[in-house]
C-alpha cells in the first residue's frame, strides 16, 4: 500500500475543495436554510407534529442526506472524470500505485467534503429548529457510511461518463427522485399502503430511515435492516470499481 | 552497458482491429540516450504508453530495471518517468502543488530542495504560485518536465518534447537532458526532427508501421552519412577501369563512373582523381554528388517498408 500516493491525491483533491470553497460549501448552506425558510418555518408551521417530532426537526435528517448523497456523488464523479477529461490521468496510470490507493484517495476526499458539509448544514438547524440527537454515535455511522458509499457510486459514474452531460445525468435522474421520495421530507407511514409497498424497493429510503432513526429513536424500517441495505450497497459499489480496474475499462486501453 | 528497459516481442491492437505494435523487440541500454524516429502513427506513442503502464499490451513482455511491467509493476514504474506529448495538467492548481502531487503519486516523501533545484533548472521558480492555466505553452511544457523529474526516474521518456517548442526552452531542454545523463539517467526521447536525434541521441532507433526497422549507434549511422559519392557520367562507355585509375575507390557501370569518398577526410582527392581522368583520355559529360543523409536512410527505410 502506498499510503504517500493516497495522500497526495487526497490532498490535491482538498485543495480543489478550499479553492472553490464558495461553490462546494456556500452553495449548499444556502439551499438548505432555504428549505428550512420554506418547509420549516412557512409549511412547517400549518402543520401538525410527524410522529410526535415538529415538521421542522423532522426533515432535518433527510435534508442532510439529500445534500450528503448529492454532494459525495458529484465530488467523487468530477474529482475522477476531470483528470480524465484534461489528459493528466496519465500520470495517476503510470504511477506505482494500484486501484486501491486511487480510489482510497478519489473517494476519501469526496467523502471527507460531504461530511464536511453535512455537518456544516445539520450547525445550521440548529438556528431554525430545537434537535436532540438520541443515538450520537449510530448518527455519525450513518452519516460516515453514507458519504463514503455515494462516493464510491460517484466514482463510478465518474470513470463511466463520457461527457459533462452524462456526468450530470445519475445525480439528476436517479439520486435526487429516489432521495426525495425515500422519505426525506415525509414518514413513509404517511403514505397509502401501495406507495408503502413501493418504497421498500428505494434503496435510499433505507438509509434515510437509519439516520432519522439515529435522531430521534425512530424508525420506518429496524435498523438492522437499514445497516444491511448501507453495506450491500457499499459492497455493490466497492465490487464494481474493483472489475473497473481489472478490466481497465473506460480508463486503460 | 546492460540493457536498462527490454522489450520482447511485443504487440498491441486496438478494439477496433487496428494494431499499433506488431512485434517490437528492443534493448534500451541504461545511461544512454535513444532517439525513436519514426512518422506520425509508427507506434511511437503507444510503445511508450505501453512501457510507462498507461496501455495494456496484447502479448509480448516488457522489464524495467528487470521488473515485469504486469506483475511486479510497481518497482518497474517506480523508476520510469513520462513526459507526455500534450500538454495534460490541472489548470487551477498552482505550479509547485502539481509538481509536489507528481513526486506524492509515485510514494516518494515530501523533498523541497529537490524540487526547487528541478524549478530553477527549468526556470520555472519565479512562476511557482502562478496557476498553470497562466502560464505560456512552453511554461506548461516546462512543468510537465518538472513533473515527471520530481520523483526522480532513472529511465526518462520524452514523448515528442520540442513540438511547438522555442529555441529557448529547446535550448534549456537539451542542457536540463545532459545533465540528467550525466546522473546516470537513461532518456528516451521521440521525434520528427532528424537533426534532433542526431544533436543530442547516442543511438538512434526507427520506428514505422509498429516496427523497429533499426536501431544504430549514431556515429556509426554518421559515418555512412559522411559517405558522399561522385558520379561521373562520361560520353562513351568504359569496359574496365583504366590501370592508371586503379588506386581509386571507383566503380563503373556502363558510362558512369562513381568514386565514393568521405567529406571528413582530409583530402577528397577529386581533384587529383578528375586530373588523372583527363590523362587516362575519358571525356566527362557531366558530374553530380550525392550524399545520403540521415533523412534519405530514413525516408528510404519508411518508404521500403511500405
Amino acid at each position: 500500500m502506498n499510503l504517500t500516493a493516497i495522500a497526495a491525491i487526497y490532498r490535491f483533491e482538498m485543495a480543489r475543495f478550499f479553492r472553490t470553497l464558495t461553490q462546494s460549501l456556500v452553495s449548499p448552506v444556502i439551499s438548505t436554510a432555504l428549505y428550512f425558510v420554506v418547509f420549516g418555518a412557512a409549511i412547517g408551521g400549518r402543520m401538525g407534529a410527524v410522529e410526535g417530532v415538529s415538521y421542522g426537526a423532522f426533515i432535518v435528517p433527510g435534508l442532510i442526506m439529500l445534500t450528503v448523497m448529492t454532494q459525495a456523488t458529484s465530488n467523487a464523479s468530477f474529482g475522477i472524470y476531470f483528470p480524465k477529461f484534461i489528459g493528466t490521468i496519465y500520470e495517476l496510470l503510470s504511477a506505482p500505485i494500484s486501484f486501491i490507493e486511487v480510489v482510497i484517495g478519489y473517494v476519501g476526499a469526496a467523502a471527507t467534503k460531504a461530511l464536511i458539509i453535512g455537518l456544516i448544514i445539520l450547525g445550521t438547524s440548529y438556528f431554525f429548529v430545537d434537535i436532540t440527537i438520541a443515538h450520537p454515535m449510530a448518527m455519525i455511522a450513518f452519516l460516515l457510511l453514507t458519504c463514503i458509499s455515494f462516493a464510491l457510486l460517484g466514482f463510478i459514474i465518474g470513470i463511466w461518463a463520457g461527457n459533462f452531460e452524462q456526468l450530470q445525468l445519475i445525480p439528476l435522474l436517479v439520486i435526487t427522485p429516489l432521495v426525495f421520495l425515500g422519505g426525506s421530507f415525509y414518514s413513509t407511514t404517511m403514505l397509502p399502503p401501495v406507495w408503502q409497498t413501493i418504497t421498500l424497493f428505494n434503496p435510499v429510503h433505507y438509509l434515510i430511515s437509519g439516520f432519522r432513526w439515529a435522531f430521534f429513536d425512530q424508525a420506518d424500517v429496524p435498523v438492522g435492516i437499514s445497516l444491511f441495505a448501507i453495506a450491500l450497497f457499499t459492497g455493490i459499489c466497492i465490487a464494481a470499481i474493483a472489475w473497473i480496474f481489472r478490466t481497465g475499462w473506460r480508463i486503460r486501453q | 552497458m546492460s540493457a536498462i528497459v527490454t522489450v520482447t516481442d511485443l504487440r498491441k491492437s486496438y478494439a477496433g482491429g487496428f494494431e499499433a505494435l506488431s512485434g517490437v523487440n528492443l534493448d534500451i541500454l541504461d545511461g544512454e540516450i535513444l532517439a525513436l524516429l519514426g512518422p506520425n502513427g509508427a507506434g511511437k506513442t503507444t510503445l511508450i504508453s505501453t512501457i510507462c503502464g498507461i496501455t495494456v499490451p496484447t502479448s509480448g513482455s516488457i522489464t524495467v530495471g528487470g521488473h515485469d511491467t504486469q506483475t511486479a509493476y510497481r518497482k518497474a514504474r517506480d523508476l520510469i518517468g513520462l513526459v507526455p506529448q500534450e500538454i495534460n495538467l490541472e489548470p487551477f492548481e498552482t505550479v509547485i502543488n502539481t509538481v509536489r502531487f507528481s513526486r506524492g503519486v509515485f510514494g516518494k516523501p515530501r523533498n523541497d530542495a529537490l524540487i526547487e533545484q528541478i524549478l530553477k533548472d527549468l526556470s520555472l521558480w519565479d512562476k511557482k504560485d502562478n496557476k498553470i492555466m497562466m502560464l505560456s505553452g512552453g511554461m506548461k511544457r516546462r512543468v510537465l518536465i518538472a513533473k515527471a523529474l520530481s520523483h526522480e526516474p532513472r529511465v526518462l521518456f520524452l514523448d515528442e518534447p520540442t513540438a511547438g517548442v522555442d529555441v529557448e526552452l529547446r535550448k534549456d531542454m537539451w542542457e536540463v537532458v545532459a545533465r540528467l545523463k550525466e546522473n546516470g539517467v537513461t532518456i528516451i526521447l521521440t521525434t520528427h526532427y532528424i537533426e534532433e536525434a542526431e544533436a543530442i541521441a547516442d543511438r538512434i532507433g526507427v520506428i514505422s508501421k509498429g516496427q523497429i526497422l533499426l536501431v544504430e549507434d549514431k556515429a556509426a549511422l554518421m559515418a555512412r552519412m559522411g559517405q558522399k559519392q561522385l558520379k561521373i557520367n562520361l560520353t562513351a562507355p568504359v569496359s574496365a577501369i583504366p590501370d592508371s585509375l586503379a588506386a581509386y575507390n571507383l566503380a563503373a557501370e556502363g558510362a558512369t563512373l562513381t568514386y565514393t569518398y568521405d567529406t571528413k577526410g582530409e583530402r577528397t582527392g577529386i581533384t587529383a582523381l578528375l586530373n588523372d581522368l583527363q590523362k587516362a583520355g575519358l571525356q566527362m559529360a557531366d558530374i553530380e554528388t550525392q550524399q545520403s543523409s540521415l533523412e534519405d536512410i530514413f525516408v528510404g527505410l519508411v518508404k521500403e517498408d511500405a
